[in-house]
């Protein structure tokens, strides 16, 4: 009956949804009176009947989950009765159907939250943007009402489920998608809040300090969520790699790029009045993206490590939602962003100009990632044979659009609104920037290099973290309290310029050994020697694992025993690669097993790496997720 | 006026792409055996006693499909293909690809005793499945399956009268598939 329940919860939840998108936008409409008013506060009410429906089906979903019921075939496909039980409940979005559905309830979590913390906006605000919000979630609960139901029964029941795709029972990839969808989900409230800015006209300051604290929340989820996958990807497939230019990286990869240049103009527009209409077209885009994403994910139309098994009835259904929403969004946009008042003026040299040039810069950025990803279409379509982008595309066309990002943020930072001075600029970067030159020149010298990337990196990375050190200290020796805006923005530049160091760092010093190895023997990365030393076969609660231990000296002293496993879950034939890492605060020690090499599996391939710097990368987005926690805690959005 | 136009015009310009996209296939990868002959080989057949090569069914519109006990997507496949065999008398064969993989117990034994092995996992697998093939061949070290460039696991080929490979199917082979491609190109073939 759960499960019946879970669908009938849902299917009320859809018409809920749908007066929630339909009455309080209707009244907004109509004609000033009691009628209007009474549409209007009908949002609120609606959002949390809603948001009570939906959670109500995902627990029905999940009780199905944790109570083993393979009646239902989604469960029967996603679950095992050996699977261990907080594997059980993340199974709930290990696939198609069940990932919607928390998408859908996340949505509906945000749009409570709108209503919650909305006290201070207009009703007549509240109401667009819970029914912008409302229209969104019809399309997504139409969607698997149609063509994605999860409660779905199996006749005759299975006797035990198909299993968890061993590849996501891991702890990472149980709040990897929690996360990345808070952050897409989260953008859909940057969205509303931009249609009801342009449905009710008012492109001003007061928008664009109502959306700044929810954009910056997404973003920060959105940032934690691509970290975390990322760092999956680095310890569980087992190559050592942490970025791979997949199609679904990208899918995540666009919104963030966007996202992040719409805080910062939002910012121009709530301080200055300027870039309204740029704004709001990076609001819509931020969305759209995710959309999109979605899309590229859902219908299989790429292919992609992450692709789902895929449907083209599901294809056409988000193909036509993204025209809907993305079309009408942008004539809106067409129809109302020219009346938008231009801002105060600026000159060549000022904070707004730097900021602009960043956000133009991070657009066409995403543009390039874009048209990277979706190429091997386009020469599709158009009848012209079929390639796939690959890596070096991406690098050589990204990296160098970011060299000039980075570059301007910390003159960003420092230059002055309206107008600023060069000189003034210069004389205060002075110190920042011949480090940045001497640091760079050091790795280089240190590291025996030449390469121009790894003096760019260094130099860049530095000039960012010194940069921001100096506007802190500056910032330090003034009196007056420091708002939280203020550590939220430069503790997060200081966590890119560390990302930036460490991807430098792993780029240009990183030492890989592809090796045969056989029990007593040793590979030498100086200064650590690695030692095989035996293999032992491990039982799981659902799988069977070949472990080595390798053992890790340096300088001929002891350090540790390294474990990586090679797994073989009882559902499925891949095996599966647990690597083993140890983490210091300047390099991981990264050895995985690759395959057995002779029939009685005495030898065996494996990969010893030796990866600095990788820990920095995850300490910086965990230093940019801080200063986007800090920058939206800001005291004066709760006034 | 103009100018905000323009995300709309680039965005319907995209969306144009997209539904193309959709009524394209990414699986259907190009293979360079397509037109050519197919590559020879003689393997024991799972029955045992017997071998196989293409050449036995020289004159004929065969399907060669590509599978193994291990193959998770060839569970979902393979109701598909028994149907598909039912009504049709286009011949199926199979070509049992690695079926004992180099993590098994059984990669250790002597070639003899893996070849049992692996033909009685099959046995029981097609008994439990239900079995498309008019007969299976058994590439146990894949070498058949690297001539043939086979990508992974199920695959599925469509050879003619002269031997020659008309169309390369990776992944799993749908009811649609079979109805809107395979089946007609197989039919054509028959009538030329």
């Amino acid at each position: 009956m759960t499960a019946e329940l879970g669908h009938f919860a849902l299917i009320v939840g859809m018409v809920v949804a749908l007066l929630q998108g339909v009455l309080p936008l209707w009244g907004t409409f109509s004609r000033a009176g009691a009628t209007r008013q009474a549409l209007m506060a009908l949002a609120r009410p609606a959002a949390y009947l809603q948001c009570a429906l939906v959670t109500l089906s995902f627990a029905a979903l999940a009780t199905a989950f944790l109570s083993n019921d393979f009646s239902v075939a989604y469960v029967a496909q996603h679950s095992n009765s050996m699977l261990p039980k907080p594997y059980q409940f993340a199974a709930v979005w290990g696939g198609h159907e069940g990932s919607l559905l928390l998408w859908v309830l996340l949505l509906s979590v945000w749009t409570l939250a709108v209503g919650l913390f909305s006290r201070s906006l207009p009703l007549e605000m509240v109401a667009r943007v819970i029914g912008v919000m409302g229209l969104v979630s019809v399309g997504f609960l139409l969607f698997i009402l149609t063509t994605s139901n999860p409660f779905e029964r199996l006749l005759p029941a299975a006797s035990d489920g198909r299993d968890l795709n061993p590849l996501l029972q891991d702890p990472g990839l149980v709040i990897h998608p929690p996360m990345l969808y808070m952050g897409y989900v989260g953008m859909a409230v940057a969205f509303a809040f931009a249609v009801a800015a342009l449905l009710g006209g008012r492109l001003d300051a007061a928008w664009a300090r109502w959306s700044r604290p929810w954009t910056v929340i997404a973003w920060m989820f959105l940032t934690f969520g691509i970290g975390l996958g990322s760092w999956w990807a680095y310890y569980e497939l087992g190559w050592g790699g942490w970025w791979f230019w997949d199609p679904v990286e990208n899918a995540s990869l666009m919104p963030w790029l966007v996202a992040t240049a719409l805080i910062h103009s939002l910012m121009v527009t709530e301080k200055r009045g300027g870039f309204k209409a740029w704004t709001v077209l990076l609001a819509i885009a931020a969305f759209s993206l995710s959309l999109l994403g979605t899309f590229l994910v859902r219908s299989g139309v790429l292919t992609s490590v992450h692709a789902f098994a895929s449907d083209p009835k599901r294809g056409v259904f988000i193909l036509i939602f993204l025209a809907v929403v993305v079309g009408t969004s942008l004539t809106l946009f067409a129809w109302r962003a020219p009346r938008a008042t231009l801002g105060g003026s600026f000159a060549w040299i000022s904070r707004e100009s730097f900021l602009l040039a960043n956000s133009v810069l991070l657009v066409v950025a995403t543009a390039a990632v874009l048209l990277g990803t979706i190429y091997p279409l386009i020469i599709d379509a158009l009848n012209l044979g079929k390639l796939s982008v690959g890596p070096p595309y991406f690098n050589a066309v990204f990296v160098p659009l970011l060299v000039p990002v980075l570059f301007l943020m910390v003159p960003g930072s420092v230059a002055r609104w309206r107008e600023a001075h060069m000189s003034e600029v210069l004389h205060k970067l002075r110190w920042p920037g011949a480090l940045a030159l001497v640091i760079a020149g050091g790795a280089l010298a240190w590291g025996g290099s030449h390469s121009v990337g790894t003096f760019l990196g260094v130099a860049l990375g530095s000039w960012v973290a010194l940069g921001t050190a100096q506007l802190v200290i500056e910032r330090l020796r003034k009196p007056g309290r420091i708002g939280a805006s203020f550590w939220g923005q430069h503790v997060a530049h200081f966590g890119m310029a560390v990302v930036v160091l460490g991807i430098t760092g792993v780029g240009s010093y990183q030492v890989e050994r592809d090796v045969r190895m056989r029990v007593d023997d040793q590979v030498t990365i100086a200064p650590y020697t690695f030692i095989l030393r035996r293999f032992d076969e491990v039982p799981g609660p659902n799988y069977k694992a070949v472990r080595a231990d390798v053992e890790v000296q340096r300088d001929g002293r002891f350090v540790e025993v390294l474990q990586p496993e090679k797994r073989r879950y009882f559902s499925s034939a891949m095996p599966m690669t647990e690597a083993a890492i140890d983490s210091g605060w300047l390099r991981d020690l990264y050895v995985s097993l690759g395959e057995p090499l002779d029939d009685a599996r005495t030898e065996w391939s494996m990969r010893v790496y030796y990866k600095p710097f990788v820990p920095w990368l995850w300490a910086g987005v965990l230093l940019m997720v801080l200063g986007g926690l800090l920058a939206a805690a800001d005291r004066r959005y709760r006034r | 006026m103009k100018k905000f136009l323009l995300p709309l015009a680039l965005f319907l310009g995209l969306l144009v792409f997209l539904a193309v996209g959709l009524q394209r296939d990414p699986r259907e990868i190009p293979s360079p055996l397509i037109g050519q002959p197919a590559p020879a080989f003689r393997l024991p057949t799972l029955e045992g006693g017997q071998t196989f090569g293409p050449e036995d069914l020289r004159g004929k519109v065969w399907l060669l499909n590509v599978w193994a006990t291990w193959c998770v997507a060839c569970r979902e496949e393979h109701p598909v293909l028994v149907a598909f065999a039912q009504k049709n008398s286009v011949p199926i064969v199979g070509l049992s690809y690695k079926e004992i993989q180099p993590q098994d117990e059984a990669a250790k034994f002597e070639p003899s005793r893996k070849l049992q092995v692996a033909r009685e996992r099959s046995v029981v697998w097609l008994q439990r499945h239900g079995n498309p093939y008019v007969t299976s061949v058994m590439d146990l070290d894949g070498r058949v399956g690297i001539q043939y460039g086979v990508y992974g696991v199920p695959e599925t080929y469509v050879i003619d009268q002269q031997g020659v490979i008309r169309y390369k199917r990776v992944g799993v082979v749908t009811p649609e598939l079979l109805a809107n491609k395979i089946g007609p190109l197989v039919a054509e073939l028959n009538r030329s």
